[in-house]
């Protein structure tokens, strides 16, 4: 295996990390707020329709990112909805949200656009179009750092970048700022939260509504950076592959990172070679497909260190029981 | 008023005796949908076809549900309409349990072999035509290596690229042939993201036309191949104008000729295994204004002449079905 393809192996990592790592850190403000969430995947899917429907009709990808978003927090606000002011079942608000995502996207699109529960094709503006770095071409022809440079950090579209950066961001939001102090206590002990008169609602409203804006970008790429269009059920499953990295990540939001590259990689390796062949044995593709899962019943096993969630997860928080 | 009400009540049994007596032949759509842009499409294109030609109306329906399935063949069995035609492998379980309820009624059923009396099942000759469009792969590639893009892992795509490795080999013995299935599940034939991803792997090991056979994730297939400047080639339907002068050509399944053929026949619909091949028009490949200038005269000669020898079975392509293997990798 030569560097180029290597590079090329890491490049395509990228692309498949970008969405799993946003819907990942989704999960992580939500989660440790102590709202769970299974309803990534729909939140997602309902992004991709909506930014690729308005970056077809308006021409600017920009409209269809905000539309994105927008669509993502609404079903955002129908999850606080449901399981902060009402107290209902976290995990079946989830589950509504997925059902509903996937159902409502293909009969908009249907009734808009007639093409079967697609969007047409998006082109131009539509699309948002791979950033070339500052000295990227000029940099390709110097050995080994040239081509990791030119080929596998620049020419990518901006959400990759965005969503990179927004990992440091994440961990300084929650460890370095006192809303991120409440945030993280509203998941452990919400109780504390409420005798120090800091709104526990309030505050897991704004973990949802962040929640909502990064699977809104996380899926506005999918459809407008790295397909031109949406497919009915696009997301095929990536947000449960992003709860799966959140678990593998134990809740941390540099280890997410390390997770959903991993996860990517493990992807992109599949992609690349259908079986691997061992020599003495062949890894079928379906393994690599499958290791994600396994890795993470691992880890939940408690085999590698220990998976710990927020302990006030999953729970409504009910004033004076 | 009540006269009024019994006038149109009248009207209406009227109408009803009057449909029941023509007995209307009735279209069932798959969940895809009728306007999917692909299979179902192509089903309604030939039943509009047929209702132009001969001012006759048609019944239709799309399925929401699969517990729709039976409900729906048995309300048109029951109102007399016939024959009935449903489009997709997955009417095989139901069908299976109501043709024998109906033995006046025929049937017919695309993608699927249904045992009874009444029933025509309709298959098609897909790796004939993607022999074809492997031969015209092999000639339009420069590189000498050459792509192909299955959806989900089933016997039948198996079939679409078997039969394409052939057509490449035929025109070039030292061809490579790249081989990706997308996944093992449903999601693969709506995931074109890793149809993106796997054209792009393709490309990079020296790939420069890509064959899809992936229904959803097809189209990420043949978006990535243009924005890439490589060829695809589409399936089922004529796909050449989403990417015009892209989209080297698509294998086409003449789903609009079997309803066509069904709908004409009307109730002595011919029942039995009916396989749609290149020698009846069942399969074939597009050539329209979208990629005429990709396709040069030797090009459409060699496959006009291939095709005509698959149509006299001088030459036979192998069916990875009939044996589950290929001879050709």
């Amino acid at each position: 295996m030569d560097l180029l393809t290597i590079v090329q192996i890491l490049d395509s990592t990228l692309r498949l990390a970008t969405p799993l790592l946003l819907a990942c850190l989704a999960g992580l403000f939500s989660e440790r707020a102590g709202i769970f969430d299974i309803g990534l995947e729909g939140k997602m899917l309902a992004a991709a329709f909506f930014s690729a429907a308005v970056a077809y009709t308006s021409g600017s990808v920009w409209l269809g990112l905000l539309a994105g978003i927008a669509a993502s927090l609404a079903l955002s606000a129908l999850h606080g909805l449901a399981s902060i002011t009402f107290r209902g079942n976290q995990l079946i608000s989830g589950v509504a949200i997925n059902f509903l995502a996937a159902g409502m996207t293909v009969l908009i699109a249907q009734d808009w656009f007639s093409q079967g529960g697609r969007t047409p094709s998006l082109f131009g503006g539509g699309r948002f179009e791979p950033i070339t770095l500052p000295f990227a071409d000029a940099l390709a022809n110097v050995p080994v750092l040239g081509p990791i440079y030119s080929e596998l950090l620049s020419g990518h579209s901006i959400l990759v970048y965005v969503a990179l950066a927004t990992v440091p961001l994440t961990w300084w939001i929650l460890f370095r700022t006192r809303f991120g102090l409440r945030l993280r206590a509203v998941g452990e002990a919400p109780e504390a939260v409420d005798t120090a008169g800091v709104s526990v609602v309030g505050l897991r409203y704004a973990a949802v509504g962040i929640c909502g804006i990064l699977c809104g970008i996380a899926g506005s790429y999918l459809a407008t950076g790295l397909q031109a269009g949406f497919v009915k059920d696009m997301t095929a499953g990536r947000g449960y592959i992003a709860l799966a990295a959140l678990i593998f990540a134990k809740w941390r939001p540099w280890y997410a990172l390390g997770a959903c590259l991993l996860f990517g990689l493990l992807q992109a390796v599949a992609l690349r070679y259908q079986n691997i062949d061992l020599g003495a044995f062949e890894i079928p593709v379906q393994f690599m497909d499958a290791l994600p899962y396994i890795l993470t019943v691992v880890i939940l096993a408690g085999f590698v260190g220990k998976a710990i969630p927020p302990r006030a997860g999953g729970e409504p928080y009910v004033k004076e029981r | 008023m009540t006269r009024m009400q019994k006038f149109f009540g009248a009207t209406a049994a009227l109408a009803l005796s009057a449909g029941a007596a023509m007995a209307e032949p009735a279209l069932i759509f798959d969940l895809g949908g009728k306007f999917d842009k692909s299979f179902n499409e192509a089903a309604f294109t030939g039943a509009k076809a047929w209702a132009d030609e001969t001012g006759n109306s048609f019944r239709e329906i799309e399925l929401q549900s699969e517990a729709q399935r039976e409900q729906a063949l048995r309300r048109f069995a029951e109102s007399g309409a016939n024959p009935i035609v449903m489009t997709g492998f997955a009417f095989g379980d139901a069908l299976g349990q109501v043709a024998p309820d109906y033995p006046d009624t025929k049937f017919a059923i695309i993608d699927m072999v249904v045992d009874a009396p009444n029933v025509r099942s309709v298959v098609f000759n897909e790796h004939e035509g993607s022999y074809l469009v492997g031969m015209m792969a092999a000639m339009a590639s420069e590189s000498g290596t050459v792509g192909f893009i299955g959806g989900m892992d089933i016997p039948l795509i198996r079939k679409f690229a078997c039969g394409y490795v052939q057509g490449v080999k035929a025109v070039n013995a030292d061809a490579e042939v790249i081989q990706n299935m997308t996944g093992t599940t449903p999601a693969a034939w709506n995931d074109p993201v890793k149809g993106s991803e796997l054209t792009k792997a393709q490309i990079s090991q020296g790939a420069d036309v890509v064959y899809a056979a992936a229904g959803g994730t097809g189209v990420g297939v043949l978006q990535t191949a243009a924005d890439e400047d490589i060829l695809s080639i589409g399936v089922d339907s004529n796909q050449n104008y989403m990417h015009p002068g892209k989209i080297l050509t698509s294998m086409l399944k003449r789903v609009d000729v079997a309803v066509y053929e069904a709908f004409t026949s009307g109730e002595d619909l011919e029942t039995g295994i009916n396989v749609m091949g290149i020698g009846n028009n069942g399969i074939g490949y597009a050539l329209d204004e979208h990629n005429k200038d990709l396709i040069t005269e030797e090009m459409k000669a060699a496959v006009d002449e291939a095709a005509a020898k698959i149509s006299s079975g001088e030459l036979v392509v192998h069916d990875y079905m009939a044996d589950s293997s290929c001879p050709a990798e």
